[in-house]
């Protein structure tokens, strides 16, 4: 029984940590920019695919990894160039990318799935340096906790710098921002790619954990990182950058934690999805609830 | 007033909206101005009369039409962004809301401003120097801002919430400053509070200002030039020396010779 606790755990443990990238991915379009971005189903596949076709191809595994990043970081910015030049609106903007995309990674791959069976992935490379058994939990857990503390640093000191704090105020007062003189633009354009750069990351990571990239890989990542962004929310209603941020990976956590205890109830991979509809239900009712309970004063749902 | 002492020169200004349509509007007609340094402009005219569109244009929110030409402290920023003007031009606006971001902290809104003009970095947006400027320059507000900076914006009231924004506008002293009815809607006791900052702050940075009001006697007591306009076009244009003196109902009679119109108090908002 314990056991079972155990490898619910700490494999909750490892996905949350890199799905944590796609709802810091998210996060940033959503909540920091206020733009609604579903490139990411498309640009999580692209990463994957990316990575495992170098990596089939002799590239070394980090490198390969690298560059889902890159082709991440171009998805994002194809779409926010998409919204700020061609003026096309966020979520248009967003489903003509998910859906070109889609194209795109049949190309990448050459078909619809790639495997890495007998290749080395940097999960191995990992393995090797540790002195550990290639696929145990506890290289997953590595590799994942230091990609996801990287990205966690590095965001939240840029977040916190001039530019960061700029690209943070442009969606919350575009308007505002222009008139004191920045380019917001510029800033969509930023932080489109940043965001889709992570999804794309995490992409290669999985991809790299599962052994395989599959052209329906991405299918629904936009709306696990929203639950995890709304149940991170809801559930630690952080303050602060920095909490902000470990918020989105503790979301991702928490969701991965119901999804598996989910499977092994019994329920079959098919409800999933209804589960998670009704996982971001719930987490989106609790603040309302609250506030309610205060007799707070609601505003109506924004529409976009 | 001689040409080259001119800070603001607009030149043939005009603006066209909905052209084509039975919707068409001429916000703007041909307008010329010169504004020189240390001006204090106060502009009034009726709901309508185009002030807003020419602090837009001013503002390089849209370009005026074909043939304008905006130059600042003697560059031509015809057409350039909006982003690009607001090296040259700080502006408050009527409502709070536009001036400043709700879900940033006091400090993070003013750390946003003081960069104006500025290329920014990768250098920590706040640092123990900049907090003590901003103190500095919330404190003669005296309401009690220099300990909340690290207040949400949108968590103040809208009094606060323009105080800061016209700190905002002008804590990296641009060339021009701009208020558009900047006290329209705030309640007569924070409205003069935000006044008496304004000509603190126009004094002491002899800062270059157009403001405008809907409130002939605020038109009357502040500044040191007096603009009317009316469909478009300047109609009245009064020096210091011309200005000196004059009561509401002087600039009424003013008015109505220029206008060629009756005066009509209800519908238009020049409020005494
Ligand atoms: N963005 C716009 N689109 C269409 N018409 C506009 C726009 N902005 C202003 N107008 C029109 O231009 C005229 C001048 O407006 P405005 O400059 O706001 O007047 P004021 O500020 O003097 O009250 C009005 O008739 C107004 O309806
Ligand atoms: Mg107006």
């Amino acid at each position: 029984m314990l056991d079972i606790v155990g490898n619910v755990l700490s494999f909750s443990f490892y996905e949350g940590l890199v799905f944590g990238l796609v709802a810091i991915g998210v996060y940033l379009t959503l909540r920091v920019l206020a733009f609604p971005d579903l490139t990411v189903d498309g640009s999580y596949t692209l990463g994957g695919a990316t990575t495992a076709v170098l990596i089939v191809n002799g590239v070394h595994p980090f490198p390969a990894t690298l560059a889902a990043i890159g082709v991440g970081l171009c998805a994002g910015l194809v779409t926010g160039l998409l919204n700020t030049k061609l003026r096309l609106p966020a979520l248009l903007a967003g489903i003509l990318m998910m859906v070109g995309l889609y194209s795109i990674n049949l190309r990448v791959m050459g078909g619809a799935n790639v495997s890495l069976l007998r290749q080395v992935t940097a999960f191995d490379k990992v393995a090797e340096v540790l002195g550990l058994s290639h696929g145990s939990i506890v290289v997953s857990i590595t590799v994942a906790l230091a990609i996801a503390a990287v990205v966690f640093f590095i965001l939240n000191w840029f977040l916190r710098t001039e530019i960061g704090l700029a690209l943070r105020a442009t969606g919350d007062n575009e308007q505002m921002v222009r008139s004191l003189g920045v380019d917001t633009d510029k800033n969509v354009l930023m932080g489109c790619a940043i965001a889709n750069g992570l999804v794309g990351l995490a992409g290669a990571v999985v991809a790299q954990g599962q052994g395989f990239a599959d052209v329906g890989m991405g299918i629904g990542m936009i709306v696990m990182g929203l639950a995890s962004v709304i149940i991170g929310e809801a559930l630690f209603r952080p303050r602060g950058m920095a909490r902000l941020l470990l918020a989105a990976i503790g979301g991702a956590f928490c969701y991965r934690l119901f999804i598996t205890i989910a499977l092994r109830l019994g329920m079959a991979p098919g409800d999933l999805k209804l589960i998670t509809a009704v996982l971001v239900v719930i987490a989106l009712a609790v603040p309302f609830i609250r506030k309610k309970l205060r007799h707070e004063w609601i505003p109506p749902a924004v529409r976009w | 007033m001689s040409q080259n002492k001119s800070l603001l020169q607009l030149r043939g200004i005009a603006k066209i909206f909905s052209k084509g349509t039975i919707d068409e509007v001429t916000a703007l007609d041909n307008i010329k101005l010169d504004v020189n340094a240390e001006d204090y402009i106060t502009i009034i005219g009726s709901n309508g009369a185009g002030k807003t569109t020419l602090l837009n244009v001013i503002g390089g929110v849209f370009p005026p039409e074909r043939g304008g030409k905006v130059i600042i402290s003697g560059n031509d920023i015809t057409g350039f962004s909006e982003y690009k003007h607001a090296t040259y031009v700080g502006r408050v606006y009527q409502d709070p809301h536009i001036g400043t971001a709700a879900k940033m902290t006091v400090e993070e809104n003013l750390a946003m401003a003081v960069l104006r003009g500025q290329p920014r970095g990768l250098r920590p947006a706040t640092n123990k120097q900049r907090r003590e400027l901003f103190r500095s320059a919330l404190a003669p507000l005296s309401l009690g801002l220099e300990d909340r900076l690290n207040a949400q914006v949108g968590t103040l009231s809208s009094g606060q919430r323009q105080a800061v924004a016209l700190v905002m506008a002008t804590i990296s002293k641009p060339a021009l400053l701009l208020l558009d009815e900047h006290t329209a809607n705030l309640d007569p006791r924070t409205a003069q509070l935000v006044l008496d900052l304004t000509e603190v702050i126009v004094q002491r940075e002899k800062m270059t200002t157009i403001m405008v009001t809907h409130n002939m006697e605020l038109a009357l007591r502040y500044g040191n030039r007096l603009i009317m306009m009316h469909e478009g076009k300047i109609v009245v244009d009064l020096n210091q020396k011309q200005r000196a003196g004059l009561t509401i109902d002087d600039l009424i009679a003013a008015f109505e010779q220029a206008s060629g119109r009756r005066f009509i108090e209800d519908n238009i908002l020049l409020r005494r």
